[in-house]
């Protein structure tokens, strides 16, 4: 350990750096602090981890639905993609994602429109923006409050019942303040050999992200099917003997029975994709252990201090992550007396 | 009349009269794809989609491609180029292991089918005998047989193994290692001992709470700084190592279902026959244990092979090192599709081989109980 004269010790987090992040969430300059470049690497790695987890919550429910719908062709399909995806190394799929389809798109020039003014080349997506006007400051913090408040009001008591759907209404005031907010739009467009304007989703991203939900998703769909399929029989029929209505049946008997059984596992799948994040190193996205287990190991020499760091970010955010959910799960579960 | 109009449908009634293979076909129709109004519009759309979707695929894959000639000249066509596959076919399955010695690779896995055909199957006799032999008296031979240096056979660098050899190899040895420390591990967190059980809690879930990719990047990069001064250890073993250390963590959870689920009865009994605690465990409990968890440790099993691709980021050449290094070859530059797919899909044969296994297994123990 002694070999290389430096003794054991973080103080280099403060020293000045000599590389560019290629892709940042906050402000990053060639010259900024190894904090500051933790920082950046955090934020990727999150950014990434809360893509992924949202896009494979929801095509994992899509899924595993599909499973168990009466359609022959739609089960057949949604088996196909499980089978294939569960049992082909997620590291070969995020590359294939990298190298066989992202990096063989066209080239700024030629690039490919999609509806909604997104561009698409091997540079990544190009996305239009919204640029705020004077209000923006105050309009667009109030939406986002509104957004976040959404779910509270819906518990929110009235007279002995919670408010339920009525609180959706919040929904349509979130996006009327949101529009208030915009000056103009920022569309992506060429000009000279690159496209100026919206914003860049790197091919790195987008790969790592496809890799990292579809993967996620393949197992969730796995979980939710099981899940499904483990709520008792009896209830569905004893809800329909009572005379619900089947979606009723769904939403009030069946789902909530099983999202009981589903949280755990679903927690597991959630520590498994942030941890997975860290393959981002394999496509050069700008992630936690690409930079730090990269670069940063190999300009300061200090093997020990950075592998710690990348241990204890990831074990925190993962035993955060298992707190949460499992605070969820107590929330959840069956009261039993 | 209405005698008449019977007679005329009758032959068609008769065609379609329930059993018959053509009522039975509408009747599957029916339930399966246009039961409803919105199942027969489903129907539709995957199909439209499907029309949309295979048959470029299959144009690109099959009736387009290329799979003669030996250079890149041959494909010349808008189909995808197996000829590069088939070209490297050598360096995908057995990295840059010499090739006039490649019958000691094939032998090792001639030996490996051997050995494991007596585990895998429900209805042998002495099955543990062959369980020991299969981790005792095979690796021995293996590494005779791969490594050599002794006993006539030339000595062959581990630099030099790769493909899918190496995944194959990696999986087994970290198996290998990994179950009876994950055995020891499952056991400690159900101790009594509150010292044994902390350390081992904190050995699993420590692990458990880290990516791979930090782990094996340690034991590349750490793990030399620790040893002392011109000590070398070989980076494919600092490699297995690592593979080891970690997956015994996910072993041991899955051992510790099993053992969960053998009814408490079982050990009281022993206990009282006499027994003490390791005969208990290890002729009571974990017999039982262990068969409960078989399906779910070929599950670990599958995962830990699909991560040994994992390897590729310190340096070694898997399957996925292998085609990667095949890819950057100038005279075959361009063919990335066709080299990720080919290890997907060799990837994809082996673990759904495994995986369809532990799923009959897991069948039969069902339907034993």
């Amino acid at each position: 350990m002694s070999r290389r004269h430096t003794g054991f010790g973080f103080g280099f987090l403060a020293e000045d750096t000599n590389f560019d992040i290629p892709f940042r969430l906050i402000t990053w300059n060639v010259g900024d602090t190894y904090a500051r470049a933790l920082l950046v690497c955090v934020l990727n790695t999150l950014l990434v981890s809360a893509m992924s987890i949202v896009a494979a919550t929801l095509l994992g429910l899509l899924v595993g639905v599909m499973r168990l719908s009466a359609n022959w062709l739609v089960r057949n399909i949604a088996l196909g993609f499980i089978e294939l995806v569960r049992n082909t190394p997620q590291l070969v799929q995020i590359i294939f994602w990298y190298v066989a389809v992202l990096q063989t798109l066209p080239g700024p020039r030629q690039s490919i429109p999609l509806p909604g003014g997104v561009l698409l080349n091997v540079r990544g997506f190009y996305l239009p923006s919204f640029v705020g006007n004077d209000l923006a400051n105050t309009l667009w913090p109030l939406a986002l409050l509104l957004l976040l408040a959404t779910p509270f009001v819906w518990r929110l008591p009235l007279r002995d019942f919670p408010l339920g759907p009525k609180s959706l209404l919040l929904l349509p005031a979130a996006i009327v303040l949101f529009a208030a907010g915009v000056g103009h739009m920022d569309w992506p467009e060429l000009h000279g050999f690159n496209i100026a304007g919206g914003v860049q989703v790197v091919p790195e991203l987008v790969a790592l992200w496809a890799g990292l939900s579809i993967y996620g998703a393949a197992f969730i769909a796995e979980i939710v099917r099981a899940a499904i399929l483990s709520v008792h029989k009896g209830q569905r029929e004893a809800a329909l003997s009572l005379g619900l209505k089947p979606r009723k049946v769904l939403s009030k008997v069946v789902l909530p029975q099983a999202l009981r059984v589903m949280i755990p596992p679903i927690t597991s799948q959630y520590l498994n994709i942030i941890k997975s994040s860290s393959l981002g190193a394999a496509v050069a996205y700008p992630e936690l252990f690409q930079i730090f287990a990269g670069t940063v190991l190999q300009q300061t020499a200090r093997e020990t201090e950075t592998m710690v760091i990348l241990m204890a970010i990831f074990l925190s955010i993962n035993l955060a992550t298992s707190a949460l959910m499992n605070w969820y799960n107590h929330r959840v579960a069956l009261v039993r007396r | 009349m209405s005698d008449a109009t019977a007679e005329q449908r009758l032959p068609v009634q008769r065609s379609l009269a329930p059993g018959t293979p053509g009522a039975r076909a509408l009747d599957w129709l029916k339930r399966n794809l246009f039961g409803s109004l919105f199942n027969t519009l489903l129907s539709l759309v995957v199909l439209a989609l499907a029309m949309l979707i295979v048959p470029p695929l299959f144009r690109w894959a099959v009736t387009n491609a290329t799979i003669s000639g030996v250079t890149k000249a041959a494909c010349s066509g808008d189909g995808a180029c197996w000829t590069f596959i088939r070209m490297r076919l050598p360096l995908f399955f057995y990295g840059l292991y010499p090739s006039n010695e490649y019958w000691r690779v094939d032998l090792a896995f001639a030996a490996l089918a051997a050995f494991c055909v007596p585990v895998l199957r429900e209805q042998t006799r002495h099955r543990m005998l062959f369980v020991f032999l299969l981790f005792t008296a095979f690796p021995a031979l293996a590494f005779w047989l791969l490594s050599g240096g002794f006993l006539g056979l030339d000595y062959v660098e581990t630099n030099l193994w790769g493909g899918l050899m190496l995944d194959v190899l990696i999986s087994f040895v970290t198996v290998a290692g990994s179950l009876p420390l994950g055995i020891l591990l499952a056991l400690g967190r159900r101790s009594q001992l509150p010292v044994v059980r902390t350390l081992s809690v904190c050995y699993i879930e420590l692990w458990r709470g880290v990516p791979l990719l930090t782990v094996l990047f340690m034991s590349a990069v750490l793990l030399p700084l620790f040893l002392p001064e011109g000590v070398s250890v070989d980076r494919l073993l600092r490699a297995m190592v690592a593979l080891i250390l970690f997956n015994a963590a996910y072993m041991a959870e899955v051992v510790r279902g099993g053992l969960q689920g053998v009814d408490t009865g079982q050990e009281e009994a022993a206990a009282s026959l006499g027994l003490r605690w390791p005969h208990t465990q290890a002729f009571i409990v974990l017999p039982q244990a262990l068969r409960i968890v078989l399906p779910g440790i070929i599950n670990t099993v599958v995962d830990l092979f699909k991560d040994t691709t994992l390897v590729t980021i310190i340096g070694l050449f898997d399957l996925l090192g292998a085609v990667e290094q095949a890819l950057k070859d100038p005279a075959w530059l361009g063919f990335a599709k066709e080299g990720y797919v080919f290890s997907a899909m060799v990837f994809f044969v082996c673990c759904y081989a495994m995986s369809a296994y532990g799923r009959s297994m897991e069948r039969r123990l069902a339907q034993g109980q």
